[in-house]
């Protein structure tokens, strides 16, 4: 699972579950992937990222070293924060690892690189 | 997900879609080049419907994306996806595809609601999925039900403005309508685009979801806007809003004439002759 996807996925779809997003992250086994710098691409996800749950998110699996704590006014321009952006967002597949819904505490495993977010009905 | 010849029974019948796309069938599914070829024209079919902004990239998403053969194709069109199906042997091909790089993919079942965040995706796709979501595969399950959270899901995680694009092979009007008005009360307007009505191998149905605002509708292509596009034809393409098959003939009409009057034919009871003077306006009389 890459970062990419965690920034957007949430847990709001199970019952009760008003906000259910940032998903806490836990990894045990992680990947990182040549893929292929657009800037265009990281420029338009940007916008639409949440950067206070990218932080987090790179903090718990220790790559937060390169991330300012808030996306700084002139991001468009700093193109070695793009770069780094676009590595954190893109080429980072967490192979093994959880989620968990902050407002339940359900915990949804990572395995082969998929989350699982499948919920049996008795426990939606 | 293809349509099978007729004298198959339709896959969705047979199961619950996360068992019957096993690894045997997720495999047969990828390597089968005629499904790719479909695919592809459809899922290039639905991003064209979804008519983004032009030269930029966005967030879609990809609902039921199987193997990633329509994600590639959003991939490839310069977008980022994010896949989601219920079948992880499906999963697994599309993640093991070292070309699908600017995508993620997510194991979920669409009845049971979409995983994200308000807002998340530019628009969204989905290639041959949703009439999964119109049969009940345990007591527990109401199509009607998991339609409608699908939706009222979907709807929340779209930005306002975009766009959901369906292509599907309905069974019958009736599952049509279901669909249709499961999406109306979920927020969505929108209404059916008919590719090829007149051609059964190659009709394509998709369904063009929007969420409020004024939005431009997708329109039907004809020949002066024809030029410069070379890979799908669209001689005779129309577009139906808000179709209500069933519209009910008028009482007294010359059509409800016709109608009683081959129903009692077919009853073998006497009947007048066809006549074009049947059901005509009679002149006031003095």
């Amino acid at each position: 699972m890459k970062l990419l996807t965690h920034n957007f996925v949430s847990s709001r779809f199970l019952k009760d579950v008003k906000g259910g997003y940032p998903l806490k992250l836990s990894a045990q086994k992680i990947e990182t992937k040549d893929v292929e710098f657009n800037e265009e691409f990281i420029k338009n996800i940007i916008p639409k990222c949440d950067f206070s749950a990218l932080r987090s998110a790179c903090e718990s699996i220790n790559e937060a070293a390169n991330l300012p704590q808030t996306l700084p006014e002139n991001w468009i321009e700093n193109e070695e924060l793009l770069k780094e952006l676009h590595r954190l967002l893109f080429c980072i597949d967490i192979i093994e690892g959880e989620l968990q819904c902050p407002d339940t505490a359900r915990i949804f495993p990572i395995k082969q690189g998929i989350p699982n977010l499948l919920v049996e009905d008795e426990q939606k | 997900m293809f349509q099978m010849a007729s004298f198959k029974i339709k896959p969705e019948h047979s199961g619950p879609p996360e068992l019957y796309y096993n690894e045997t069938e997720a495999s047969k599914y990828a390597s089968n080049s005629h499904i790719t070829a479909i695919q592809h024209e459809m899922a290039e079919r639905a991003l064209e419907l979804l008519a983004l902004p032009e030269g930029k990239c966005g967030l879609l998403l990809d609902i039921g994306c199987g193997t990633g053969m329509s994600s590639e194709v959003l991939q490839d069109n310069g977008h980022c996806f994010i896949g989601l199906d219920v079948s992880l042997p499906m999963l697994t091909i599309a993640k093991d595809d070292e070309d699908l790089e600017s995508g993620d993919f997510v194991w979920q079942d669409m009845g049971k609601g979409m995983p994200f965040r308000p807002g998340s995706f530019d628009g969204a796709i989905s290639i041959s999925a949703i009439q999964w979501l119109c049969h009940a595969n345990s007591s527990n399950e109401n199509p009607r039900k998991r339609l409608y959270f699908f939706f009222q899901s979907l709807y929340g995680c779209l930005g306002r403005g975009s766009r959901a694009v369906f292509q599907f092979y309905p069974e019958n009007d009736a599952q049509c309508d279901l669909i249709m008005s499961q999406a109306t009360k979920a927020g969505f307007n929108g209404g059916l685009v008919v590719d090829y009505p007149e051609s059964t191998k190659k009709k394509k149905i998709y369904l063009v979801l929007m969420t409020g605002g004024v939005a431009q509708l997708p329109q039907a292509l004809n020949e002066e806007n024809d030029e410069g596009r070379s890979q799908i034809d669209n001689a005779g393409r129309s577009f139906v809003w808000n179709s209500r098959k069933n519209e009910k003939i008028v009482k007294g009409s010359k059509a409800w004439i016709d109608q009683k009057r081959l129903r009692q034919a077919k009853q073998g009871k006497e009947v007048r002759h066809e006549s074009k003077y049947s059901g005509r306006k009679r002149k006031p009389k003095f």
